[in-house]
């Protein structure tokens, strides 16, 4: 309960801080991205080739979350 | 989904605002006249006119590009094989939903250190299911994920909802999302045992373009477990003596993990990462990832990365305990290591219509070594290390 009830405060105080910063004009303006179109430049380019890869690592490591990557659970211990 | 560089649509703003200044069009004009003067030049113009025009229309957040994967996946290291295939097709529907349909496979051969020191081997299998759907709306994606994988004596669920948001002009990236767990604990050849787990995981990411060549990430993930956290197979020992292992039935960790990655010009890239993570059993870890990519020609792009792990050992965990406590374990996942991998990774691009399909060839390879500080190898006395070999040969393709 304590962790959903920071959950929640951490969500409301990001989306009114981010709410003051609308007028922010883009630094990197929409032309100047051509670069970072590139598959190259993904963080991670296919679904299942990250998805073994957690699970691996899941299994064999204790620490596990924030890898932007979502796997099931499983009793791989 | 990250921050992405949307070039389309905002570029016909720009234009629209260029074109109200009489001087500013002049200037402009003329490069551009000296462009359209080359028919190689003039195709090339013609083609990004083309591309403007299409999406002028579009939304701001494009739905996932739609796919199939077909992989097999081998692993093997410690005594243990687990391989298999895995699948995942992915399709629009209507121009506003994306839907996904996974299957993955692990066929186990078990012979670590744990069974044969304590068991026998065996052989098992665990299959996964998963579908998803991603729900677009202007800079927003809404995503509702379910999974369901099962073993003979281990089942688990989840259900996902992941909600994330362009803004800045599509320079920032804001993303939240939840996932419940519910496990089904079983003990084979003790049908009287049945227990269960539930998981809570709660995350949180940002991803911000920084510059024309970088691209960086923030992502928070705390997650809390409660039920059996344990193995109805493992042995603890306390004064030599083998008992069963006794953990704690609750759990929460918090990791945050940072990534940042960049174009170092003629189609070479960098990536760096690192993530921490601490849990309320005392477990401590770091990892550190760093790589770089690079293409070779049209068609291949290889990847190589090192990563490395350390982990400080549960508060419960013992190799041999010298005292009664209420829990302990021994399982080498909570004690002391670090590993250290070596991987690489190679793409082909088979064959491409542009603007139709491209299917993909890729092999990737990494090599393990783990080192254990505090789990002994009681067939020869010495702290255990094994390496392990990660085998991914795979097929992509969008369309």
């Amino acid at each position: 309960m304590k962790t959903t009830r920071l959950f929640v405060v951490a969500m409301l105080s990001a989306a009114s801080l981010l709410g003051g910063c609308a007028n922010i004009e883009p630094w990197v303006k929409p032309y100047e991205r051509e670069r970072l179109a590139d598959p190259i430049m993904k963080f991670s380019r296919d679904s299942l080739d990250a998805k073994h890869r957690e699970h691996v690592r899941d299994v064999r490591e204790a620490s596990r979350g924030a890898t932007g990557v979502q796997g099931g659970g499983c009793g791989c211990n | 989904m990250c921050a992405k560089p949307r070039a389309a649509q905002p570029a016909c703003k720009e234009a629209a605002v260029a074109a109200t200044s009489t001087s500013r069009w002049l200037q402009w004009s003329a490069p551009l006249r000296r462009t359209l003067r080359s028919p190689d030049s003039l195709r090339r113009v013609a083609a990004l006119l083309g591309g403007l025009m299409a999406v002028g229309t579009a939304r701001a957040v494009d739905l996932p590009e739609e796919r199939a994967e077909g992989m097999i996946h081998v692993y093997n290291g410690g005594g243990i094989t687990a391989s298999g295939p895995a699948l995942l097709v992915r399709k629009n529907v209507a121009d506003k939903v994306s839907l996904s349909a996974g299957y993955y496979l692990d066929a186990v051969s078990n012979a670590s250190i744990d069974v044969v020191t304590t068991a026998s081997p065996y052989r098992e299998r665990r299959t996964e299911y998963n579908v998803g759907a991603d729900y677009v709306y202007r800079d927003s994606m809404l995503s509702l994920s379910l999974s369901n994988s099962k073993e003979p004596d281990y089942t688990a669920s989840t259900a996902s909802l992941d909600v994330s948001q362009e803004v800045f002009g599509g320079m920032t990236t804001v993303s939240m999302g939840f996932t419940r767990g519910s496990d089904k604990v079983l003990k084979h050849g003790e049908p009287a045992f049945a227990d269960s787990v539930t998981h809570w995981q709660y995350r949180f990411g940002v991803t911000q373009v920084l510059t024309p060549k970088w691209i960086a990430s923030a992502n928070f993930e705390a997650i809390s477990d409660d039920g059996f956290l344990g193995s109805p197979y493992r042995a603890a020992r306390v004064f030599g003596a083998a008992v069963q292992e006794r953990n704690p039935r609750t759990r929460s960790s918090r990791a945050i993990k940072l990534r940042a990655i960049g174009d170092l010009g003629n189609r070479n890239a960098i990536h760096a990462e690192y993530r921490y993570f601490c849990d309320t059993w005392a477990i401590k870890a770091h990892t550190l990832e760093g790589g770089y990519s690079r293409y070779f020609g049209d068609l291949w792009l290889a990847d190589a990365y090192v990563r490395f792990y350390t982990q400080k050992h549960a508060l419960f965990y013992s190799d041999n305990a010298q005292s009664e406590t209420l829990y302990v374990s021994r399982n080498r996942q909570l004690s002391t290591f670090n590993d250290i991998g070596i991987g690489a990774k190679l793409s082909y691009t088979w064959k491409k219509v542009p603007g139709k399909y491209e299917i993909k060839a890729n092999g990737a390879y990494e090599l393990v070594q783990y080192k254990f500080k505090d789990f002994t190898d009681i067939r020869t006395g010495s702290p255990y290390s094994f390496n392990a070999n990660v085998l991914q040969l795979y097929v992509s393709a969008t369309f």
